[in-house]
Formats: C-alpha cells, sequence, structure tokens
C-alpha cells in the first residue's frame, strides 16, 4: 500500500471525504437505462459551475455605479485580457443556462420525474428555477444599457400590485426610480444569489441520491442487473454530452456573441427615454407573454407568478400512477402541445400585442397570448389532475432489463435533443426597422471575416476628417489605432494635434497636447454644448453604434447613403430637419455628412460617396469590435479542440458502454 | 478509496491508450481554459501602455527636483547643480552604507540629471528635498519625514533606518533635454 493511500486512510477515518466520493460519484448505482435526457443535470451543474467562476473574474472589473457601470464593462471587453472572452461566455452561458434547465425540466415532466418519493427533489427544483430567474435579471441590469434600465424598471414595477406596494418598490429601488441604490444592491445580490443556488442544489443531489434517478420507463429497479455504477458509465457519457454543449456555446461566443442579446442595451442607459421596442430576454418571454395578454394590471401580474408557482404543486396535481409518458398515450400528446404551446407564448412575447398573425387568419397578437396563456394553465389544472382518472395506460414492463424496449431509444433522444434546442433557439425577436435595409457585403462578417486595413485608414481619415466634428469615440485612446496599422511615432503625432484640458502648476485650467495613451477627445465639453451646436439633438457616440442599432453595419451605411433631397410628397419636413427614410421617424438633424469629392486618399484617388461610407462604416465596425480578428481566430482553436474531445469521449463512451 | 483495487490483468491494450488520450485531452483544455481568466488579472492594456512616459526636462531650474507619476510611483528627477555632482562623485565609497558610485547612477554625460524612485527603501514614504526650501538633511539630498534616513546628493543613503540607496529606474535620454522612463533602451524618436 502507497503512502498516499495510507494519508487518504488516516483522513477518510476522520473525515470521509474520499468515501463520500467513492459512494455518491462512482459506485453510485444508477438506473442502467438513463438515455440522453438525462444528460442535463450534470450539464446544468458544470454551467453553474463555469457561471460563477466567470462572475466572479468578471466582478474584479466591473463598477457597480451608475456613471462608471456601463464604462466599465466596455473596459472589460476592449483593454482587460481576455476580457471580452469572460464577458461573453457569461453573456451566453445565461442562455445556455437556461436551455439547459428547460429542457432538465421538460425531462422531469415528460417521464413524471416528480411523482412519488421525488416530490420534494422537484420542488427544490423549482426553487433553484426561481433563484435562477432573479439572478439572471439582476444580472442583465448590470451592463447598464438602455435595455437593462427599463427592464429592471418593468420588473421592480411588478410588485406595485400588491398590498403597499408602492412602499414595497421604493424600497426594492432605495429611491424613487431605478438608480445608483438599485445598481449597487442588484450587484450585491447578483454576486449572492449563485451561491445560494449552489446550496440548494446540493439540497437537490441528497435528495436525488436518497431514491436515485428515476428512468425512462418510470418503474422502480427491482433487482441488481438493473442498475450501473455512475462511473465510468455516465462520467463518461455526461463528458460526451458537455462536449456537445461546448460546441453550441463555443459557436456563440466566438461566431455570434450578440446573437441573443439587443442592440438597445449597447446604449447608455437613459431614465428619460424608453427604447421603442422594448422586449425581455428570449427565457423571460413566455412569462411576459403571459403578463401582456391580460389587460388586467392586478390580474396579469398574478397569472405572471402563477405560472410558475403553479409548478410547486405539480406533484399533486399530476394524478396519474403511471410516471412516464411513454406508457401514456393522452398524456404524450398533451405534453407536446404544451410544450408547443410554450414556443407560441414566447413567439408572442417577442412580437408587440398589436401585431397581426396573416397566417393564423389574421387574429391578433394579443389573442394568442391569451388562448395560449389559456393552454399553459388548462394543461396544469384542468388536463393533469382529469386526465390521471381517466387515461388507459398501456402495461408497464416489468423490470428495467427487458431489452426490447431499449433498442434505439438512446439514439432517438439524442436527435430530438438537438431539434429541440434549435426551437428554443429561434423565438429571438425580429425587429423591423423603418425601411427595409440593403444588404451590404462586409469584409469582416461571417465566420472568416477580417478588416482591410486600407479600409479602415481610409475610414479613420474619413471619420476624423468628417464624423468628429461632431460625433466622440470615447472608447478609443490613440494607441488602438496601432491595429490600423498605424506606427508609434505616426499615433504620437496624430495625438499631439488634440489638446486635453489639464491643470497648469498655479492651479488654472491649461491645456497639454494629448498623449497616445488619452482617449480621443470629443468635439464637445458636455452635452448641453453638443445640443446647443446641433439644434436640440445629441450626436451620440460612436464607440458602439454598429453594436448598438439594429442592422449594425448596414444600418449605418444606409443611413450615410441614403438621404432624399427631396422628400416624399406627404412628409413634412421643419426647418433644419433633413429627409432619410433609414432613420426612425424618417427626420434626422444630422446633415448630409458625405459628398463627392470631399476627400481625397492618400493613394490619390477621390473616392465616391458610397465608397466613403464603405470605409468609415469598416472603421466604426472595427470601433466597435476591436476584438473581432482575435475572437474568430481563437473559436477555431476552440471549436477543433470540442470536436476532438467529443469524438474522442463518444469512442470511449461506445468502448466502456460495450457489454451493457 | 476502495479496499478492493481492480488490477487488469492484461498488457497495455488499445483501449488503455485510448482512455490515457482521452484524459490528456480533457487535462490540456481545462488548463487552457483556466489561463484567460488568470491573465484577466494581469495588468490591463492602457495600464501596460502607461509603462512608459516622457519627461520634459527643459523647465526644471538647477537645483530643484520635480516629482512625476511613472507606474503610480513618484519619480524624483532632479537638475544638481555643479557643487552637488563634485560633492557626490567626491565622497569616498568607504562611508557609504550602500556603497555605488555616482557615475552608476547617471547617464554617461548627463551628470547634472539624477533620475531616482522617490520611495525611501525603509518603510515606503516620501522624502522631502526636491525644492531647495525643503529640508535635505546634511547631505544636501533628501530626508524622509517617517524615520528621518538622510539621502545625499546621489540618492545614496547616508543615515539609516533606510538599508538601500534610492533605486534608479530604468530610463533613456530621448534629446539632450528629454528622457522616457520605463525604458532602459535608447529611443528612436
Amino acid at each position: 500500500m502507497g503512502s498516499l493511500t495510507k494519508i487518504a486512510r488516516w483522513i477518510d477515518y476522520r473525515l470521509p471525504v474520499f468515501s463520500f466520493i467513492d459512494h455518491e460519484l462512482r459506485a453510485y448505482p444508477t438506473p442502467r437505462n438513463l438515455n440522453y435526457w438525462w444528460n442535463f443535470g450534470s450539464l446544468a451543474g458544470i454551467t453553474l459551475v463555469i457561471m460563477i467562476l466567470s462572475g466572479i473574474f468578471l466582478a474584479m472589473h466591473y463598477e457597480p455605479n451608475v456613471a462608471t457601470a456601463f464604462d466599465s464593462v466596455e473596459y472589460i471587453m476592449r483593454s482587460v485580457n481576455y476580457g471580452w472572452f469572460m464577458r461573453y461566455l457569461h453573456a451566453n452561458g445565461a442562455t445556455m443556462f437556461f436551455i439547459i434547465v428547460y429542457i432538465h425540466m421538460l425531462r422531469g415532466l415528460y417521464y413524471g420525474s416528480y411523482k412519488s418519493p421525488r416530490e420534494v427533489l422537484w420542488i427544490l427544483g423549482v426553487v433553484i428555477f426561481l433563484l435562477m430567474m432573479a439572478t439572471a435579471f439582476m444580472g442583465y441590469v448590470l451592463p447598464w444599457g438602455q435595455m437593462s434600465y427599463w427592464g429592471a424598471t418593468v420588473i421592480t414595477n411588478l410588485f406595485s400590485v400588491f398590498p403597499f406596494g408602492e412602499d414595497i418598490v421604493q424600497w426594492l429601488w432605495g429611491g424613487f426610480s431605478v438608480d445608483n441604490p438599485t445598481l449597487n444592491r442588484f450587484f450585491a445580490l447578483h454576486y449572492l444569489l449563485p451561491f445560494l443556488i449552489v446550496g440548494v442544489v446540493v439540497l437537490h443531489l441528497v435528495a436525488l441520491h436518497q431514491h436515485g434517478s428515476s428512468n425512462p420507463l418510470g418503474i422502480e429497479r427491482k433487482e441488481p442487473r438493473d442498475s450501473i455504477p455512475f462511473h465510468p458509465y455516465y462520467t463518461v457519457k455526461d463528458l460526451f454530452g458537455l462536449g456537445v454543449f461546448a460546441l453550441v456555446w463555443a459557436y456563440f461566443i466566438f461566431f455570434n456573441p450578440n446573437f441573443f442579446g439587443e442592440p438597445d442595451n449597447y446604449i447608455p442607459a437613459n431614465p428619460l427615454v424608453t427604447p421603442p421596442h422594448i422586449v425581455p430576454e428570449w427565457y423571460f418571454l413566455p412569462y411576459y407573454a403571459i403578463l401582456r395578454s391580460i389587460p388586467n394590471k392586478l390580474v396579469g401580474v398574478l397569472c405572471m407568478f402563477s405560472s410558475i408557482g403553479v409548478l410547486f404543486f405539480l406533484p399533486w396535481l399530476d394524478t396519474s400512477k403511471v410516471r412516464s409518458a411513454t406508457f401514456r398515450p393522452i398524456y404524450k400528446w398533451v405534453f407536446w402541445s404544451f410544450v408547443f404551446d410554450c414556443f407560441v407564448l414566447g413567439f408572442v412575447g417577442a412580437h408587440s400585442p398589436d401585431f397581426i398573425h396573416v397566417t393564423l387568419g389574421g387574429i391578433s397578437n394579443q389573442f394568442l397570448g391569451q388562448i395560449t396563456t389559456l393552454y399553459y394553465f388548462a394543461f396544469f389544472l384542468i388536463l393533469l389532475p382529469i386526465l390521471g382518472k381517466f387515461e388507459k395506460t398501456r402495461p408497464l414492463p416489468t423490470s428495467l432489463s427487458e431489452p426490447v424496449l431499449r433498442k434505439g431509444k438512446d439514439r432517438r433522444a439524442a436527435v430530438r435533443i438537438l431539434i429541440f434546442t434549435f426551437l428554443m433557439l429561434s423565438p429571438v425577436s425580429a425587429t423591423e426597422p423603418t425601411a427595409p435595409l440593403p444588404h451590404e457585403v462586409w469584409s469582416f462578417q461571417g465566420p472568416t471575416g477580417t478588416f482591410d486595413r486600407t479600409d479602415l485608414q481610409h475610414g479613420f481619415q474619413i471619420y476624423k476628417q468628417v464624423c468628429s466634428a461632431c460625433h466622440s469615440l470615447k472608447h478609443i485612446r490613440f494607441i488602438d489605432l496601432a491595429a490600423l496599422g498605424y506606427t508609434p511615432a505616426e499615433i504620437k503625432a496624430l495625438a499631439s494635434e488634440y489638446k486635453m484640458p489639464s491643470i497648469n502648476d498655479d492651479g488654472e485650467p491649461a491645456e497639454r497636447p494629448a498623449l497616445p495613451n488619452d482617449i480621443i477627445p470629443g468635439p464637445y465639453k458636455n452635452e448641453k454644448a453638443a445640443r446647443a451646436s446641433n439644434n436640440g439633438a445629441l450626436p451620440p457616440d460612436l464607440s458602439l453604434i454598429t453594436k448598438a442599432r439594429v442592422g449594425g453595419p448596414d444600418y449605418v451605411y444606409a443611413l450615410l447613403t441614403g438621404y432624399q433631397s427631396v422628400p416624399p410628397k406627404d412628409v413634412q419636413i421643419p426647418e433644419g430637419m433633413h429627409y432619410n427614410p433609414y432613420f426612425p421617424g424618417g427626420q434626422i438633424a444630422m446633415i448630409p455628412p458625405l459628398s463627392d469629392g470631399l476627400e481625397t486618399y492618400s493613394d490619390g484617388s477621390k473616392p465616391s460617396v458610397n465608397q466613403m461610407a464603405k470605409d468609415v462604416v469598416t472603421f466604426l465596425s472595427w470601433v466597435a469590435e476591436p476584438e473581432l480578428e482575435t475572437r474568430k481566430k481563437m473559436g477555431y482553436k476552440v471549436l477543433i479542440y470540442f470536436i476532438v474531445f467529443t469524438v474522442l469521449m463518444y469512442i470511449v463512451k461506445r468502448r466502456v458502454w460495450k457489454n451493457v | 478509496m476502495t479496499e478492493e483495487t481492480v488490477k487488469e490483468k492484461t498488457e497495455p491494450t488499445r483501449r488503455d491508450f485510448l482512455y490515457l488520450t482521452a484524459s490528456a485531452i480533457g487535462a490540456v483544455g481545462t488548463a487552457y481554459f483556466a489561463w484567460p481568466f488568470l491573465d484577466s488579472m494581469n495588468p490591463a492594456s492602457d495600464i501596460l501602455a502607461q509603462s512608459s512616459i516622457d519627461v520634459d526636462l527643459a523647465p526644471i531650474p538647477a537645483g530643484t527636483a520635480i516629482t512625476v507619476v511613472w507606474r503610480g510611483k513618484p519619480i524624483f528627477v532632479r537638475h544638481r547643480t555643479p557643487e552637488e555632482i563634485t560633492a557626490a562623485q567626491q565622497v569616498p565609497l568607504s562611508e557609504l552604507m550602500d556603497p555605488e558610485p555616482d557615475k552608476e547612477r547617471v547617464k554617461k554625460g548627463h551628470d547634472q540629471w539624477l533620475v531616482v524612485i522617490g520611495i525611501c527603501t525603509h518603510l515606503g514614504c516620501i522624502p522631502t528635498g526636491n525644492k531647495p526650501t525643503q529640508t535635505r538633511g546634511k547631505y544636501g539630498g533628501w530626508e524622509c519625514p517617517c524615520h528621518g534616513s538622510l539621502y545625499d546628493t546621489s540618492g545614496r543613503v547616508r543615515r539609516g533606518p533606510a538599508p538601500a540607496n534610492l533605486a534608479v529606474p530604468p530610463y533613456a535620454f530621448v534629446t539632450a533635454t528629454s528622457i522616457r522612463i520605463g525604458t532602459s533602451e535608447a529611443a528612436h524618436g
């Protein structure tokens, strides 16, 4: 016996950690017939750990203050080493976590996993889900963009329907509106709640290991050969599942990081302007749809809370003695129609209440929401209790080890999970801009796109000569321009053209030449000065413009090239405004900024308006996503790694399971 | 640990190789996954960019020093008078607590410029003496207000409790009247 084993024994005799691990993770007897739907519990656990880990490191750089929160997130994205990776991992992680947990819950619903003796296991799961929703909501507030702010306002106002509602809401806010105290406490709670989740997860696992996992047949294990040890059988199966999951997650992090986000959240919070299309994150859309479908405020809020509250009573609402839907011919259909109903609710939530569904015979979105809400509750409160009494179930097998039932189940489950995941990714809102945008071809788009350095330098020239007269770039330092191909000497010379405010030795305000590490100074001292010079309009900062508008680069390009000097007959353009069909409302204060012959490039060419617009949009896209090239490059390495990992784990799994 | 250890009867097989490969791939992946998080705690790009600064020497009158901030630390840039240079050069090394000739503490041909990190080597206070009107102690350099350490006109410690001379940061002359602190290479431009 080695000395390590001796030490381990000595510790284990006093603190039985090793026996515990051996008993609960290795030898733990698990039903032999679990299919791929049973992968999602461990995936949820792994996701929780990754979320906490990335969250802790993000918190080292984030500043929970209304004055600096938005900028600190941009600082993470641009200056912190791998900051963009940590943030995209964390933000997309929330989406991944909900996909995993929704599948995990629906699996329980389909196979009746919540039935005796696993009622408490299920209830603990619902508690975890509630804590997750609170955590996700407060996390979404932290970047302090427009959606953060208005999401926080709307959700906290939900509590105003209760008795003493106004007082409750003020208590939640710590003021008379969502403001700095709100942001501070949300940050504190966003950091705390995940650890509470860990605590409840431990209880969830204790309850799970008391009676062991349920299984696709829904009958209890009777003989020893019904069980296999958790390790290596399920560890390797879970690792294979992890590989597939990581591929999906990594795709979004590296190649489509803002797919689930709203462009409006790249606009700093403004307490005086609500964005025109305010929608919650996709995972809240069904509840949001229930809230909106009911025309009475109190009833709507109560229904929304009940839609989750009803889950606590599920073990008693479902009266069927048979657990698995496999043997419940009618419930099976009721279940899938419930899943479909949830997707439709999500779809309803993503569209405005006035939206008319032409394909559905012209019914309004509100009406569709009401039908689906009705079905949602009917499923739990009417169908589940009644079905258990009247449904004629199919005969149950006598043993888990009856081989006939096992064949092919596993692979079918895997295929269904894939289809299901993609369905869940679909209900992302598509808001139509004012006029349909023409689509340009951009060098930096697509999975392999990169920025053309010449276009970037030309674009910077246009920015400097034209845009910067009214717009700022407050997240870009001169030194960042090195990425455009400028030398340190050129950057230093460029910086010295600008003046920075400073204080001289006598304490008087003075000016000094800008240094390479300074932010490129904007044209105005403050917002009032900017408005005064622009007919009351505020030229937006351009650091994030291609991320902060629906349509991104296409929108900015269309705006720059889409001015029409003669507006249509039915449009009245007031003095000082200009007609541009791509700008919401059609009236824009910005004068047409580009004209032919305005600039000469260093190669002597005279670019056309379209060429200038294209170059400057390329430059602004780089400004918004300077990490883009690094991100894609790293993405390929990560994808290749996880493909190898997944294939290997699949082969190992096949080997390990050969004789089961 | 379990009582029974299951021993493979056979020699290393293709299966063992497969398991080892899978474990190795997993371990390497985990290590790579940890790196972005650890690296995120290193200085960010804007902080690294501050790691060198340029100082214009022209406005510093002889006999005084200015304080500039480099990497969050005070740097004393002192324009020494001829008398101060002579005093620094002529003191015998045997009289010094931390013997170091003056010529190794300044750049060749720039004897009038002394650049030191302005942090007392005892416990981190900032010594006084940049302006002629401030207390400089009897060696004419700096005096630490916390525990009374004295430094001479070469920034060398002459009376404790400080154990070592004021440190000289890496720097180089860009032109005759400007230096770049943070790099010891002769700068180009």
